[in-house]
């Protein structure tokens, strides 16, 4: 059986990580002062899932954790306890030991179990003290809950059910005969269970000699007969067990084989059972109302012959999604991207053909077009994920931080359905979370310095993503004290960096990204170790994004990162140098023109500045660059494209531009190796490489040409 | 003659493990994943019997059987329930809402085609 079970484990592994998730989600976001019953239903739910799951898969570490944490969250919602903080608290603890145990369980790293066992005891300790604290207004909870009404009205209506019903009174002492096969059970087995039982009550044991495994025991205990069967069900098996109350009076040695027999139904035969009279109860207790349920069956049965065959297909539907390995995905758009270039072949070499003589030709190539098109935007979309993937950690991050640094602060999010690749979506995780906490760190003031500002003591740090043209822009936004301009600049001088106070406020807010700067007055365990702000600014150029830092002091300040929507798509002008062909990444395009002679202003002999509109622009002549022969030399014949990357512009020098193409970005560094200037390659329509321009690179060299 | 078994649980692990034992077992499965979907499902299924967690969101498990119970064609079928409660007030609240009876989770597949088993044969 475990061999079955195996392959339910990482689907078990998904949704227990998902509910962690939920029930994380939920905890932060629900009011001690007025908790939602949703919301608490909800993380009840979750934990109940993951016992449920890690009972039948066999985690029993997980079992136990999640059990504790059921008990106080059914207290919660059923109004008998409380909330208070530190439940929250004791709640998120014990949501990051499950997370422990369930990577101890996939193989990846190990759970701590002392943590697990300090987390259980707080847990517990919640359940019992809050218990002891208000168990006047419990008791008076209990008796005015409908239980009762409904115990009563089930002993009425069934004598199964209102025996085990019994109300387990302290004082009132019940006797249970217990009987089971135990031939099969190891010695260190029985003693085990014995010493389980008797710590519930006091334990006679009947068996006779001659037994052959067979185990008759009396046990007389204040428990239920369910926790005496809860005791033995995992040992015994429930087939062979076999536990009968005694009435208190009656001496078991009077007991006899025909007072026992009638009683048969009302010992717990196992795990499972069948309520009497109930429909489609099944024969072990007839009744009446079983006859035609037996019927009806038989007759629903053949009705419903033509149509089990018409629910095969179902089970497709029920499960909204598959889980496919991400090499799949990027083999799939691997060859959708040589589908588009084939497409593109066949339309270049079409277009040289008769329109009249191969109409149908044409047409077809036509809807080959639109459908590669299509296929594309769908394959691609099958990487996209909604950047809540990202955002939903940062409720957390948050919480502590905000707890570790006394401050209050709210983490509002929008536009968390936004969709991303998801190599971006893991490659953003890190600097978002680092921009964050920075926030938090330093953007963030404490709640006295705020109140004195005029601001709510609370402060708000907000998380925005949406879609801008070709990109996603991502926000990290706080209402603090905003960056201080003189305080950079200051620190930039004594690091040495090349600062002016001539500089726009656009230049000094990107000096915090330069490496080894850090404004921090004390250095924290948070942030301001003066690591980070410019391993962020890397990380986000890698992805071919860029970050912007808009910031008013005393008001706030706002980061913005800019990323292309995919790593494998660009959209791109391409330009022909020679005849050569090269792809400019069309969101570094400001404009293209052909300038008259006398904007093109020579300085020191080598390089070229052209004016536009007033601005003195570096000129880059792309067969300079890489060596080549053009058709035109002369800058005023040719054509300058105005690149803008890292807030510089510079005109870039081409003999013609060609067109607008959608091209699949291949990576020239696994192929080949890095070429500086060059960012990838793509095959055109022709069949021909054309090489990706690094723009950034290419305006930061021109830059420096001139500074 | 295949049976048909509506089985209903919000964990896909569980869910998926009980269509797989099942379904090796010859039967048909139909799986849903909350009260509202086994509704849905069932009033367009001809089943033979239902398989139900309690706890669940939108519409959890006894209200199911409540809802059940009301449609003249799920009068008399089997309705198990497949829960990790095993205390009474939860049997207790099933036998009112009409099941047929009760397995406690964690079990044994082997476990669950017996009981099943005694149920539609």
């Amino acid at each position: 059986m475990s061999a079955d079970l195996e392959q339910f484990y990482e689907i078990f592994f998904e949704e227990s990580s998902e509910l962690l998730a939920d029930m994380e989600a939920c905890l932060l976001r629900l009011d001690v002062n007025s908790p939602d019953l949703e919301d608490l239903n909800a993380i009840f739910r979750a934990a109940h899932s993951i016992k449920g799951g890690a009972g039948t898969f066999g985690f029993t570490d997980m079992t136990e954790m999640t059990h504790m944490l059921e008990t106080l969250l059914d207290k919660l919602r059923k109004g008998e306890l409380e909330v208070r903080s530190e439940m929250i608290d004791a709640f998120l603890k014990a949501g990051d030991v499950i997370k422990d145990q369930l990577a101890g369980h996939r193989g990846e790293g190990q759970a701590d179990p002392k943590l697990a066992e300090e987390v259980c005891e707080e847990l517990k300790r919640l359940c019992e003290e809050t218990q002891t604290l208000s168990s006047e207004s419990v008791k008076s909870v209990e008796t005015k809950s409908e239980e009762i009404p409904i115990s009563e009205s089930i002993s009425s209506t069934s004598e199964i059910i209102s025996e085990q019903l019994s109300p387990t009174d302290d004082s009132a002492n019940e006797t249970y005969r217990i009987e089971f096969n135990g031939s099969d059970l190891a010695e260190s087995v029985l003693t085990h269970l014995m010493s389980n039982l008797r710590s519930l009550g006091n334990l006679d044991n009947l068996t006779s000699e001659t037994g052959k495994g067979h185990y008759q025991l009396r046990l007389r205990t204040n428990k239920s007969e369910e926790d005496i069967w809860e005791t033995l069900a995992f040992v015994v098996d429930p087939g062979n067990l076999k536990i009968e109350k005694e009435s208190t009076e009656k001496k078991p040695e009077v007991k006899s084989h025909h007072v026992e027999e009638p009683k048969q139904h009302s010992s717990i035969t196992a795990d499972y059972g069948f309520f009497p009279g109930a429909p489609a109860a099944p024969i072990e207790t007839p009744s009446a109302g079983q006859q035609p349920a037996e019927n009806s069956k038989s007759d629903s049965q053949i009705a419903s012959k033509s149509q089990t065959k018409a629910t095969a297909a179902a089970p497709a539907s029920e499960t909204s999604s598959i889980r496919v390995s991400v090499e799949k995905v990027d083999q799939m758009i691997n060859l959708v991207g040589e589908l588009v270039i084939t497409q593109a072949m066949l339309a270049q070499t079409a277009s040289q053909l008769d329109p009249v003589v191969f109409e149908k030709l044409l047409s077809g190539l036509n809807q080959l077009e639109r459908n590669t098109r299509d296929l594309q935007e769908s394959v691609m979309s099958i990487r996209m994920m909604p950047i809540s993937f990202v955002f939903s950690r940062y409720p957390r991050v948050v919480r502590d931080l905000a707890a570790k640094l006394n401050k209050r602060v709210e983490l509002r999010t929008i536009g968390e359905n936004t969709e991303l690749d998801k190599g971006l979506i893991e490659k953003i995780a890190d600097p978002l979370t680092h921009l964050v906490r920075n926030s938090l760190d330093h953007g963030i003031e404490v709640a006295e310095k705020r109140i004195a500002a005029g601001k709510p003591a609370q402060g708000t740090i907000t998380l925005s993503a949406f879609h801008q043209g070709g990109s996603i822009v991502i926000e990290v936004s706080d209402d603090g004290a905003g960056l201080n301009r003189e305080k950079i600049l200051e620190k930039a001088r004594e690091r040495g960096l090349p600062v002016h106070d001539g500089m726009t406020d656009q230049e000094v807010w990107l000096l915090i990204f330069e490496a080894g700067f850090s404004t921090a007055e004390k250095i924290t365990d948070v942030s301001g170790r003066g690591v980070g702000m410019d391993v962020v600014k890397r990380n986000i150029q890698s992805m071919g994004g860029r970050i912007d830092i808009e910031s008013a002091l005393g008001v706030g300040t706002r980061m913005s990162i800019r990323l292309p929507l995919t790593l494998a798509i660009l959209d791109g002008l391409s330009v022909a140098v020679g005849d050569q062909m090269f792809i400019v990444p069309l969101n570094n395009i400001t404009e293209s023109l052909q300038p008259s002679a006398e904007d093109i202003k020579t300085v020191s002999g080598e390089g070229r500045l052209v004016q536009v509109r007033g601005e003195y622009l570096p000129v880059i002549a792309l067969h300079e660059i890489f060596n080549l022969r053009p058709k035109v030399t002369d800058v005023h014949r040719g054509i300058l494209v105005i690149l803008e990357a890292e807030n510089q512009k510079a005109a870039l020098f081409v003999d013609d531009l060609i067109g607008q193409h959608q091209v699949v970005i291949k990576s020239l560094e696994s192929n080949y190796r890095r070429v500086q200037g060059v960012s990838g390659a793509t095959i055109m329509g022709d069949g021909k490489v054309a090489l990706i321009l690094d723009t950034a690179a290419l305006v930061m060299a021109s830059q420096q040409e001139f500074v | 003659m295949t049976k048909t078994i509506l089985a209903v649980d919000d964990s896909a692990s569980i869910r998926q493990m009980v269509a797989f034992t099942l379904k090796g077992a010859g039967y048909e499965v139909i799986q849903a994943v909350d009260g509202q979907d086994a509704l849905d499902k069932a009033n367009v299924h001809n089943v033979n019997l239902v398989l139900t967690d309690i706890n669940m969101p939108r519409m959890d498990g006894l209200k199911l059987l409540e809802t059940l119970r009301n449609l003249t064609h799920y009068k008399t079928i089997p309705i198990l329930m497949l829960t990790t409660e095993s205390d009474n007030e939860i049997k207790a609240k099933g036998r009112a809402a009409g099941a047929t009876g009760w397995l406690v989770k964690p079990f044994d597949p082997t476990r669950l085609l017996e009981v099943i088993a005694k149920v539609i044969g």
